[in-house]
């Protein structure tokens, strides 16, 4: 069981001044499985992700990804060195695609270092040295194949920015897979999908899951999509963690319901106003 | 007249009123820089004035406005265009008198012409009637259909243009190289053009910095500076050659770029210009004032000239031992083989820099300027490390800046702080803005309108800055994004550059 963990969350807690986004949250995602983060809004999901992916340092807490080269502390890393060599790709609820450049330069992009290597910091780019030429070929050759995938090869000339909104959401999926991930954080991908889109996201997800053989770690508020494809859920509120198991687990648990639905009103009714309502509160 | 103005929508009182409104504008507006002049007479300074011009002025625009009216009223072409020529007239009579710069009444200089002589006759009858042809051809009267063609042609034009770039590039390229050849004893036309030439190459070097990364810079002028003076330095206290220095000074530009990318790395927009501009300022102050190693405000004068890749010497008294480039290749001496030397120097130097920059945009660097431009978060997100971008796009900018700086000493052979002043650096940056963010050929152009068209018309004194000033606000409204503002992709994989660009017009 532990060979299988790609991301150890240990005691993490952010505070911002007075205020505590996240209080002391420990959880686990493995190898090869979609894990979810589900909350009301302002559980503190998001902030999660900022820490995992270096824009929060976090204010205490271990965050350890197990990359194929050895365990990697993540609160400890530069943010930007976080997605290098089989690190961690995310995607923003809000999309950041380059939208001025195209569909294929927003994925080569994505494999900046790899081609930054070959051009030996430009100085053998700058002469077209053949080892940058073959480099930069393998490049287009791994975006054609995500273009293929998430179904935007027709499109790979087009700017970004004019693409509708399902696709931008997809590219964005594509160009962080582009930075070869080992554990891939998607921040509510489903986000204004239609039905027929967010079930492509769904065989999309899994695809990443089962072919590629990538972690992912999801947000989202879309039910239909966190419990058809994750095979783990972790519930939040207020920052903290409320639940955690299988899909069908969690659906159940009363502390999620309670979460999502509100306590029994019933039992907050204060005694006069029960006795207004000619309720017995002992009744209860 | 009045028949058209009734039938349409404004009435009569109404348009009378709103050309009185500008009649008032225009008066208060000339009445002070055309209609009272200082003459400088034996018995002091007097105030002459210039009624004539200001009632031309009052009266153009009037004209102006009336031709506004009509076409907001979609009255015919006849009128438009006869209203055309009159301005035109009117306009062209202004120019006229300002250059005579008479105080006196004299009969419209337009008369004086066209009655002076058959042939004066017939040219002011033929300029009237190209105007009116062309107004009346060109005019279009606001409707669907017309305003439809007129889009047509400049999505034609733009297609031609971007699906041809290369040659255009090159025929520009060709021109510039045999420029000498046409114009070569006219010193100030090669002069002219070198200094075109030193400002594209700054532009080019902004460009980098500016166009592909983002970063809008307001102090470039300190690394001009940097190179300029790191060359008279070198060259003066070690006597080193402007060959060896010239490499030198791009590497002193470059490392002051890195000084400059440090503190700034965290500032985005305006608080970096104002950071950029901070820093381009503390250059010039320190020229300035450390008196002792700059030679503060009086300079450094006789700076070396360049010899010939160090085989022959310019001059025309040549030191002992060396060779003088007239005897190298058996030519008599001239003054010019120097300037056109000079020209081809500059124009080869901003070559380079303009394929390294093409070449750069190609690379992984250059991309990840671009991305960098459009969204950092999401460029930290795929592990791209944006100190380093930041800092190589500063230090590559200003390495030419450097380059162009060394250029500009040697050439000058006299370097003060007031040649780096923030206006230079205004200059630049308006050229890249006018020409269109990160457009290469956009600069070319940018620098031939801001630097060699008010060269140019130097005749025009002081009325040549109120056109350029014009030019530039006609410029901002219609092509406010520069006058090419097209971005090419860096790769495409299954369509031409020309279905790109037909597929973004539509």
């Amino acid at each position: 069981m532990t060979d299988n963990k790609l991301l150890e969350v240990e005691h993490l807690t952010m505070r911002f001044g007075g205020l505590v986004a996240i209080d002391n949250l420990s959880f686990n995602a493995n190898k090869r499985e979609i894990t979810a983060i589900i909350g009301p809004n302002g559980a503190g999901k998001t902030t999660v992700f900022n820490c995992l992916t270096g824009f929060y340092v976090p204010t205490e807490g271990r965050l350890t990804l197990h990359a194929e080269d050895g365990p990697r502390l993540l609160e400890r890393t530069e943010g930007f060195r976080i997605p290098r060599n089989n690190g961690v790709a995310r995607t923003f609820q809000n999309i950041r695609l380059f939208t001025g450049m195209t569909v294929l330069e927003n994925l080569i992009v994505a494999q900046h270092n790899r081609l930054m290597e070959a051009s030996a910091f430009s100085i053998a780019g700058l002469f077209n040295l053949g080892s940058y030429a073959k480099a930069e070929k393998e490049a287009v050759e791994k975006a054609k194949f995500w273009l293929e995938k998430v179904g935007l090869y027709e499109q790979a000339d087009w700017n970004a920015g004019n693409l509708p909104y399902g696709s931008q959401r997809r590219l964005e999926i594509a160009r962080a897979m582009c930075t070869d991930p080992s554990l891939l954080c998607l921040d509510e991908p489903a986000a204004g999908l239609n039905p027929r889109e967010s079930a492509e996201l769904n065989i999309l997800l899994q695809s990443i899951r089962d072919d590629q053989g990538v972690g992912c770690l999801l947000i989202e508020h879309d039910m239909s999509v966190v419990m058809q494809i994750s095979d783990h859920v972790v519930v939040l509120d207020y920052g903290k963690k409320i639940a955690d198991g299988d899909p069908e687990a969690v659906k159940n648990d009363p502390a999620v319901i309670r979460a999502y639905l509100g306590e029994e009103e019933d039992d907050e009714l204060p005694p006069e106003v029960a006795a207004d309502l000619h309720l017995d509160p002992k009744a209860h | 007249m009045s028949a058209a103005l009734a039938s349409s929508r404004t009435n009569g009182s109404e348009v009378v009123k709103e050309l009185a409104f500008f009649a008032v504008i225009a008066l208060l507006m000339s009445v002070m820089l055309l209609g009272v002049e200082t003459v400088d007479r034996p018995t002091g300074l007097e105030l002459a004035v210039r009624w004539d011009l200001v009632l031309i002025a009052i009266v153009s625009t009037v004209i102006g406005r009336l031709g506004l009216i009509f076409r907001r009223e979609s009255i015919s072409r006849l009128w438009q265009a006869v209203l055309i020529t009159v301005t035109a007239v009117a306009v062209f009579e202004m120019f006229v008198r300002f250059r005579e710069l008479d105080d006196r009444w004299v009969s419209p200089v337009v008369l004086d012409m066209a009655f002076g002589s058959v042939v004066s006759t017939i040219l002011a009858i033929a300029f009237v009637v190209i105007v009116f042809a062309t107004a009346y051809f060109t005019m279009k009267v606001q409707g669907a259909v017309e305003v439809d063609q007129s889009k047509k042609l400049s999505a034609k034009i733009q297609l031609t243009y971007r699906s041809n770039t290369k040659k255009i590039g090159l025929i520009g390229i060709v021109f510039f190289f045999i420029f000498p050849l046409l114009f070569g004893d006219d010193r100030s036309a090669i002069d002219l053009a070198t200094l075109v030439m030193i400002y594209i190459m700054l532009g080019w070097g902004l460009n980098i910095v500016v166009g592909l990364a983002g970063l809008l810079d307001l102090g470039y002028v300190a690394f001009y500076a940097v190179g300029a003076y790191s060359y008279a330095l070198l060259s003066q206290n070690f006597d080193l050659s402007f060959w060896l220095c010239l490499p030198l000074a791009g590497i002193f530009a470059a490392s002051f770029g890195i000084i400059l990318g440090f503190p700034v790395l965290r500032l985005r927009g305006d608080y970096l210009a104002i950071v950029t501009l901070g820093f381009g300022e503390i250059i010039r102050v320190v020229l300035i004032n450390w008196y002792d190693f700059t030679g503060g405000p009086d300079g450094i004068s006789s700076i070396e000239r360049p010899s010939f890749f160090g085989l022959a010497d310019f001059s025309r008294r040549v030191p002992e031992g060396a060779i003088s480039f007239g005897d190298l290749f058996g030519l008599d001496y001239s003054s010019m083989h120097r300037l056109i030397f000079l020209y081809y120097l500059i124009l080869v130097l901003a070559l380079v820099t303009n394929f390294v920059t093409l070449r750069l945009r190609k690379l992984p660097i250059g991309r990840a300027w671009e991305a960098l431009r459009e969204d950092e978060i999401a460029c930290r997100s795929l592990g791209i490390n944006p100190t380093n971008t930041k800092l190589s796009a500063f230090a590559i900018g200003a390495m030419f800046g450097g380059f162009a700086g060394a250029f500009f000493a040697t050439r000058q052979g006299f370097i003060s702080p007031e040649s780096f002043t923030f206006l230079e650096s205004a200059v630049i940056l308006a050229i890249v803005v006018l020409g269109g963010m990160g457009s290469q050929i956009g600069v070319v152009l940018a620098a031939i309108v801001m630097i060699g068209f008010p060269e140019m018309f130097r005749e025009l004194a002081e009325y040549r800055m109120l056109i350029f000033g014009a030019g530039i606000v006609a410029i901002m409204l219609w092509r406010p994004r520069g006058l090419l503002s097209f971005r090419d992709p860096t790769i495409l994989l299954n369509m031409s550059q020309k279905e790109k660009v037909a597929g973004e017009i539509k």
